[in-house]
């Protein structure tokens, strides 16, 4: 399938910044699940943005502005070709070792409560417990949009069984390093199936490290594993690694964010009507 | 307990030992109340410094009139010889474990460290997983705690690879005691510790970032007059002749470091940091930092400045990790560890754990992650109760705790009241790495418990400082 994704994200500051420091995980990388046939980022101000990669093996662009502003708008489109993998990716070189994902954070510590619930899911292979892991999720965890913020953590969330799709993957995730599988937190795009191309917010969900088989993402908001509906864009030990935009303004004051995301299909091409009209 | 070893009769036979002859003579000499006076007098010019930095607060003041004690603690020539080489080996062995942890990990493979234990440990940073800093150098100041038990019994009882602090006392101390004692001084061969900024300066330079030039911008970043140790940090920028700078002072553009100058932007080569990983860079690590300077840790990364200590040594002074010095000394050097470390149990092992619970009123039992002598059991002066309340952490998580003798300090003479009396001490001596090479300051800091009998250092705890003497010969 082809994708292709438009996301925009404005900052409006209440008086013109100065200068605005970012760091933006807002670039996707191939591996076999997916080919990343376009991408760019555009600033609708002045900006310098250097590239590099980081430890957990994703693309940062750092970004600078070059005069003030009061309002700064980051605008990424590109079409990524997936496949379906049944949630397996392969292809990623990987810096850290699979052992580096049973760290704690802040936000995916599991209290009582969550290792109880972690401990309450039968045991299995690995890839099948997280597999039940997930279902149990899915079933108890309801998504609901304003229950939580983006500071809530995975405990925090489990504790009143609601949340977005942030709170299901840092639940999965504190529930699967206490069971000692390693797991990390994937930020990307869903294809959604209903055909809502424009969407509020970017999705999330988790990958576990199954021996023998690698990483396998398990969307546990949705309750099923990655199909070719879903583009990867950054990875982190939790929702703050892996987030989108990180960064600061100096002098814009408090200021307000806006997401504009529009994630479709491409319509087929020419070329493939003309090969299917062959076959 | 035993005598604890006397630095200066030895153990207890009554021979003063080379190193403190002169100073036992001239002590024999001096008029009673010669050395109450002077430390009168000590006090008084500490506390008129003290005035001009308490207007940042209380814990300023209170900080810095730690107790000094004016009879110095003198080490010879042949002593601090093998100390000397000691702390090189080991300071060398910690830089080419960083270097490995965060490159190959072949110390992991080769089942010298237990994995999870670095990839878990809080102060293993993987952000800087492949990341090489100018040089290969992790540690470019060291704080290695030392204690003594014997003639010959010098342990490490902790590598401070963080930020480690006090060496203004070292050299606040020594000249004190020039000013106070200047007819001491003309009868020892004192080596001088008055060379450590020197030292820190050419260190710090060297360890600059290729293309920063002849003349590398060198900084000290503190946190804030708030710090408990800021007045170090203002001390050491000064003797450094470099600007102390706080998060907000600085910023980043272009992948770049700059400070705000009255003449406008001035690009920054090194940063001699006094702030923790976690602040560091609010767009890398702790968000809420305000600290730090958001974006320093992308200049970092992209090799434009120097960073001292480097990020994610913390790794190496962990107290679990510690307890596999010896090993890791013996696989980076191919040596067998100069100095000792003390014997310790980890308690996450199963036999050890059982062998701590058999002696937990005889033992110290310390938290991995505590510091600053939190989470910590000292048996023999513990109540019954305390030691059961203990046992029963240290079974729910053993992975937590790792277990030590109680060592006898060694003694020194310390002035109490108008007479001397033995005062159980340790040593921090400071070491510097650079591109360079590793080079040791001739001295250090000596922290003195001035309660008698009491083993604990800590300035929190009664603790004061003593001048610490390197002899020529």
């Amino acid at each position: 399938m082809r994708i292709r994704i438009d996301h925009s994200t404005r900052y409006a500051y209440a008086r013109p910044a100065r200068f605005i420091v970012q760091m933006l995980r807002l670039t996707p990388r191939s591996c076999e699940a997916q080919q990343v046939r376009e991408w760019r980022i555009e600033t609708d101000v002045d900006a310098r943005l250097r590239r590099s990669d980081d430890a957990f093996g994703n693309i940062v662009h750092s970004l600078y502005t070059e005069r003030p502003t009061d309002a700064l708008t980051i605008r990424v489109t590109g079409e990524v070709s997936t496949v379906d993998t049944g949630g397996v990716i392969r292809g990623q070189n990987e810096r850290l070792q699979p052992g580096v994902y049973l760290r704690d954070t802040r936000l995916t510590q599991a209290d009582a409560a969550l290792i109880d619930f972690a401990r309450s899911v039968p045991e299995g292979a690995a890839l099948e417990r997280m597999h039940r892991l997930m279902g149990a999720i899915h079933a108890g965890v309801a998504f609901e949009v304003g229950a939580t913020s983006a500071t809530h953590t995975a405990s925090e969330a489990f504790a009143i069984s609601r949340g977005v799709c942030q709170d299901h993957a840092q639940i999965f995730i504190a529930c699967a390093r206490t069971l000692g599988v390693p797991a990390r937190y994937v930020s990307g795009h869903l294809n959604r199936s209903d055909g809502r191309h424009d969407q509020d917010a970017a999705h999330a969900w988790a990958e576990a490290w199954i021996e023998d088989l690698g990483w396998v993402g398990f969307d546990a908001a949705n309750g099923i594993c990655p199909t070719e509906n879903y583009v990867r864009i950054a990875v982190g030990l939790d929702s703050l690694g892996a987030t989108p935009i990180r960064g600061t303004s100096y002098g814009g004051g408090v200021g307000s964010l806006t997401v504009a995301l529009h994630v479709r299909p491409v319509q087929q091409g020419r070329q493939q009507h003309q090969s299917r009209g062959w076959s | 307990m035993t005598r604890a070893f006397d630095e200066m009769n030895g153990g207890g036979s009554g021979a003063i030992r080379d190193s403190y002859k002169t100073l036992a003579a001239w002590l024999e000499n001096a008029p009673p109340d010669l050395l109450q006076a002077r430390s009168r007098q000590a006090e008084l010019f500490f506390r008129r410094m003290g005035v001009t930095f308490a207007v940042y607060g209380d814990e300023e003041s209170n900080e810095r009139l730690i107790p000094f004690d004016v009879v110095p603690r003198i080490i010879g020539a042949d002593e601090w010889g093998g100390l000397e080489k000691g702390l090189k080996q080991r300071v060398t062995a910690i830089n080419a474990f960083l270097k490995d942890i965060y490159g190959p990990q072949d110390c992991i493979r080769a089942g010298i460290v237990p994995a999870d234990l670095i990839l878990t440990n809080p102060h293993y940073r993987p952000e800087m997983q492949g990341r090489r800093p100018p040089g290969d150098v992790w540690c470019h100041i060291s704080g290695v705690d030392l204690v003594r038990t014997g003639e010959d019994g010098f342990y490490v009882l902790e590598d401070n690879v963080r930020t480690p602090s006090g060496v203004s006392y070292m050299l606040e101390n020594r000249e004190m005691m020039m000013r106070l004692f200047p007819d001491l001084f003309a009868e020892h061969a004192v080596r001088p510790v008055e060379i450590y900024t020197d030292m820190l300066l050419r260190s710090l330079q060297a360890s600059a970032p290729s293309g920063a030039g002849e003349d590398p911008t060198i900084v000290v970043l503190t946190p804030g007059p708030f710090n408990s140790a800021y007045y170090e940090h203002s001390f050491l920028a000064d003797k450094l002749g470099v600007e102390l700078v706080e998060g907000g002072d600085l910023f980043v553009n272009d992948d770049t470091v700059y400070m705000r100058t009255t003449e406008g932007p001035k690009r920054v080569d090194v940063i001699y940091r006094r702030i923790d990983d976690d602040f560091i860079d609010p767009l890398t690590f702790m968000p809420d930092s305000a600290v730090g300077a958001p974006g320093l840790m992308s200049a970092y990364f992209a090799g434009r400045v120097t960073l001292a200590n480097a990020v994610g040594t913390g790794v190496a002074d962990d107290k679990a990790v510690y307890t596999y010095m010896p090993e890791i000394i013996r696989f980076f050097t191919g040596e067998d560890a100069i100095l000792k470390n003390v014997p310790t149990w980890r308690c996450r092992e199963p036999e050890a754990l059982k062998e701590v619970l058999e002696k937990l009123p005889e033992l110290v039992v310390k938290e991995v992650g505590g510091s600053g002598g939190y989470g910590m059991l000292v048996g023999p002066t513990s109540t019954q109760a305390e030691i059961e309340a203990f046992r029963a952490k240290l079974i729910a998580d053993p992975d937590d705790f790792i277990a030590q003798p109680t060592l006898s300090l060694s003694t020194a003479p310390t002035l109490n009241g108008g007479a001397l009396s033995p005062r159980h001490v340790d040593l921090r001596p400071f070491v510097l790495s650079s591109p360079a090479g590793v080079r040791v300051a001739p001295g250090g800091l000596t922290r003195v418990a001035l309660k008698e009998g009491s083993l604990v250092v800590n300035s929190s705890q009664g603790g004061g400082t003593k001048d610490t003497w390197v002899l020529d010969v």
